[in-house]
């Protein structure tokens, strides 16, 4: 931007807020619950044809013949595309083989249908769960970090040494809209592109060079999206095909993927199993030394555990010994998943944590807020960890691990804890505002239901004294200056300091033109609720649109930019967070119900309270569905992926997720603690920081601590499905 | 025990193919059949009626209007919509009656789009999300709290919400988790749909819309 030259980007102080900081409803609400907003896979174009794909249903194998005349000769097919043929390896069951486009998504279908494949099938490797089983060229070395003399801490008699092996499987993104795309040329060079994608401004430079045309003669529009959470940033295979078709065939083409093949091919979160020795300190309860042996699958690949998050947090443990490894399976392969890394850190930390507890026989919250020091933010923990505690009624319903009573019924309680950067991404924004009045946003952004839209408008209002339904926030389109994807809990950052700073300029200028009208400097102007007034004299006031119609002919264009080295940030990174779950699991069915679940959540200045906590609530539902109920399962026997449909990649429903409690910690707040010392933290201090990420990383291990305090055993794998709990509670000898 | 994982699905009256709702369901399918001159269903005096292949003209009577497309009978009321008509609010999702994205009015009564037939739809009145409009009690109790997120599972919830809270006024949060798990949402609205359905419940009951 133009250097702030007499007005101050930074955020106005608690008192002084008119929108940020206060629940604002969703600008394009209406527009959703009323079915009128447009996602891609809405778009139909006149004389728009139909792709669809055959996909490989082995886990391995060599493509040896491939047939598609039958298909072609479908009246209505008009193009059989051979994407993986003879010779072809094919690596996970899912993979694309050949795309067929007709006139109709029937002919589509009936073309795929067509097709005859011989495979030669090949050896597979679908179960990573034991690690000793791996064969040896299936492993690849993830890492070694030493620190301290874990031995030595292990083996000083005052130590108490506790073990344990836990996992958490591969899972799915299941976005409810499919990945897929619409292509239509508008000319022999120039492309359009609907896409559902988390990345509106760095898709078109990624078709272009596929397609051979500038980037700047690509248009990608994505105005809504349906769901990405981390699987949505490239044009993928199905992107580049639709624009190249659409060229050849001289129309429209749409692909959606169907259901079974989004769930195989469309992106995974790699799993995570660990070996685990913790040593802590009978006297003092703290945390000596850790040593671990992680492994998980993030596909072919073979990429996909991340030796940094374990231990997760409580990074300062004095001693550590940890080795990573990863297993190229034949699944499906991974892409960033809401919090890469971080679930899987957190449910393979705090529960072996949990386990040291239980062992020592203290309390599982006394033993966390003990040890909060051995992390990067122990006052923020400290509080977090009471006003969780206070939420859950821990005083009132913890006991010892596997007192829950005798009945058939079991409760208990657990407890994690988990952080995440959120820092800003790179952001443009122009504010333009017209002589009569109106004023527009454009961001090259897109909003993935978390509330972009709303923050911007509320941002951009806040700044020039108007009501965010007066503001007309345009994003999802690339003709609009370029902001960073949306992936990492970067956006809110990023777009809320690139408007907050292009609305400043705009306002700037307008200012520069009202006030010899007004007959002050522009510097003793401010706005305030549709008013610029004097300072000095607020009965000197003129109407925003009064002053509007000064403007001249053009628009008034703010600009603003994330980052910029001229101005103060507004924006930061860093957060922690602590949740808390109550369960009760039936010890004769092995069914676990949430019946309350808390999660306690920091995220610097809160724009948008109202979003953000359904921002909270989402990661939990998220979080409470892998604890429970995901997993993607394959046939050891054929390697093939056994439920890549809704019905048994189970997902919850309204009433499987308990009662739900979000709290924002939001402006300065304090706490005093058991031991009577006062701590305070100003949250709105570091500026904005993104949120969509950190909610959904605890609710695996809380629940797991919780199951485990319950029935007195630990269930070492997620989900905790009603056959693992009977199994865990049959190896300690039934139903105790 | 209620609201239990593996009977969510099973609930009776949202899902389904009841009797009575079969019966009529077979009957709108004989009349409609005179609406298809041409087709091989005309040449045949008796035993079941044969449509197609190839693509076949109906007629649709979708938010109070006689709709007319040509489909092959293969083709589901939710592509119909969708694709013909171009009726775009309910969602294509899982395609097989396990999410309740598509879920429309079929006589007033919740249906899976995507489970049904356009050919048996016919003579039956079919209302979509389009046609609730923004100041729908509903709608609004969505919005403001907020009941959603990405939107894409939200006019089939809107939807089905609409339907039981007309028939249950005065819901519980108890009610509406046993009554609406069949529908999903992967982004985690159910904390606002608790309270959305149970507002617009009472508002519904005393408004204009009921
Ligand atoms: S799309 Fe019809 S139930 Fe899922
Ligand atoms: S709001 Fe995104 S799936 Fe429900």
């Amino acid at each position: 931007m133009l250097k702030p030259r007499f007005l101050s980007t930074a955020w106005p102080d608690r008192d002084h807020r008119v929108w940020i900081g206060h629940e604002v409803d969703r600008v394009d609400g209406v527009l959703k619950a009323t079915g009128l907003a447009k996602y891609t896979y809405d778009i139909n174009r006149p004389n728009m044809a139909w792709g669809k794909f055959l996909i490989c249903p082995h886990a391995h194998a060599r493509v040896k013949r491939i047939d598609v005349s039958r298909a072609e000769a479908i009246p209505g097919v008009r193009k059989v595309e051979i994407i993986q043929g003879e010779g072809e390896e094919i690596l996970f069951h899912g993979d694309e083989i050949a795309l067929v486009v007709a006139d109709s998504e029937e002919l589509a279908r009936d073309g795929v249908r067509s097709i005859r494949v011989e495979y030669e099938v090949l050896d597979h490797l679908v179960d990573e769960r034991n690690l000793d089983a791996i064969p040896r060229d299936r492993l690849r070395p993830g890492g070694r970090r030493r620190r301290g003399n874990v031995n030595q801490a292990f083996e000083a008699p005052t130590t108490l040494v506790v073990e344990g092996e836990y996992g958490i499987p591969m899972i799915t993104h299941c976005c409810l809209e499919a990945h897929g795309v619409v292509a239509e040329w508008e000319s022999e060079d120039r492309l359009t592109l609907w896409i559902s994608t988390q990345n509106v401004s760095g898709m078109s430079g990624q078709v272009a060079s596929a397609v051979e045309v500038p980037a700047g003669n690509v248009r990608t529009i994505c105005e809504f999206i349906g769901g990405g959470f981390g699987s949505k940033f490239g044009p993928d295979r199905w992107g580049i095909l639709a624009a190249r078709i659409a060229r050849e065939l001289r129309r429209p083409v749409k692909i959606m993927l169907d259901r079974d093949h989004e769930l195989l091919t469309a992106g995974t979160r790699p799993s995570g199993f660990a070996r685990v020795k913790v040593g802590v300190d009978r006297e003092t309860g703290k945390v000596l030394a850790w040593q671990s042996t992680l492994w998980g699958t993030g596909g072919p690949g073979g990429n996909g555990t991340s030796i940094s998050v374990t231990p997760y947090i409580f990074t300062g443990i004095p001693n550590q010994s940890r080795e990573a490894y990863n297993v190229r399976a034949n699944v499906g392969p991974r892409r960033a998943w809401r919090a890469p890394n971080h679930p899987q850190g957190a449910a393979l930390t705090m529960t072996a944590l949990a386990d040291a507890a239980a062992a020592l026989g203290i309390d599982e919250l006394e033993f966390f807020l003990k040890n909060v020091d051995l992390t990067d933010r122990p006052d923020v923990y400290t509080q977090e960890l009471l006003v969780a505690a206070d939420l859950i009624q821990w005083r009132k319903h913890w006991h010892p691990r596997g007192e829950g009573g005798r009945g058939p019924i079991r409760e208990g309680l657990g407890i994690s804890m988990h952080t995440w950067g959120g820092r800003p991404h790179n952001s443009e924004c122009h504010v333009h505002i017209h002589p009569d009045g109106s004023v527009d946003v454009q961001l090259g952004s897109q909003d993935l239901g978390t509330g972009t839209r709303t923050v911007i408008a509320m941002v951009v209002a806040e700044t020039l004294g108007l009501r965010p339904e007066q503001v007309n926030v345009q994003i999802g389109d690339s003709r609009f200056p370029p902001s960073g994807a949306s992936g990492g809990s970067t956006t809110v950052g990023g777009v809320s300091s690139s408007s907050r700073r292009a609305a400043t300029d705009a306002l700037e200028q307008l200012l520069e033109k009202v006030a010899p009208s007004i007959g002050v400097r522009p510097a003793d102007l401010k706005v305030s609720q549709g008013f610029i007034v004097d300072k000095n004299d607020p009965s000197r006031r003129i109407s925003w649109k009064q002053a509007c119609r000064q403007i001249g002919m053009n628009p008034i264009t703010g600009v603003g930019r994330q980052p910029d080295p001229e101005d103060q940030p507004l924006a930061s990174q860093g957060v922690g967070g602590v949740q808390m779950a109550h369960v009760a699991v039936d010890v004769e069915t092995g069914i676990v119900r949430i019946k309350r679940f808390v999660a306690v959540q920091d995220c610097g200045l809160i724009i948008n309270p109202k979003t953000a906590r359904s921002q909270v609530y989402g990661g939990v539902i998220m979080g409470i569905a892998y604890a429970l109920y995901e997993e993607c399962i394959h046939d050891p026997i054929t390697g093939r992926r056994l439920n890549p449909d809704m019905e048994f990649y189970k997902l919850p429903g309204v009433g499987d997720v308990g009662e739900l409690i979000a709290h924002l910690m939001m402006g300065k707040v304090t706490v005093r603690t058991p031991d009577g010392r006062e701590i305070t933290v100003d949250y709105d201090e570091p500026g904005v920081i993104g949120l969509g990420e950190p909610p959904v990383i605890s609710p695996g291990a809380a629940i797991s601590n919780a199951v485990a305090n319950a029935i007195g055993v630990r269930v070492p794998h997620l989900p905790l499905t009603p056959d693992r709990v009977l199994a865990a509670l049959a190896q300690k000898g039934g139903l105790a | 025990m209620d609201g239990q994982k593996h009977d969510r699905r099973a609930g009776p009256p949202r899902r389904g193919f009841t009797r009575r709702a079969f019966l009529k369901g077979s009957g709108a399918v004989a009349a409609a059949t005179a609406l298809v001159p041409g087709s091989r269903a005309e040449a045949q005096e008796t035993g079941p009626k044969i449509y197609g292949p190839g693509p076949v003209p109906i007629r649709l009577r979708v938010n109070g209007e006689d709709r007319e497309v040509k489909v092959e009978p293969r083709v589901t009321l939710l592509d119909a919509l969708r694709n013909h008509l171009n009726l775009t609010g309910a969602k294509k999702v899982c395609d097989r009656g396990t999410c309740g994205a598509c879920t429309v009015l079929v006589d007033g009564a919740p249906t899976y789009a995507c489970s049904m037939l356009a050919i048996d739809a016919q003579g039956r009145e079919i209302e979509t999300v389009e046609a609730l409009g923004p100041d729908h009690p509903m709608v609004q109790a969505f919005v403001e709290h907020d009941a959603l997120q990405c939107g894409f599972c939200t006019p089939g919830f809107v939807v089905a919400c609409t339907a039981f809270a007309l028939r249950n006024p005065n819901c519980t949060v108890e009610d509406v988790n046993r009554a609406l798990g069949g529908n999903i949402c992967r982004c985690g609205t159910y904390a606002g749909i608790r309270e959305a359905v149970v507002e617009a419940a009472r508002k519904l009951k005393g408004g204009a819309n009921a």
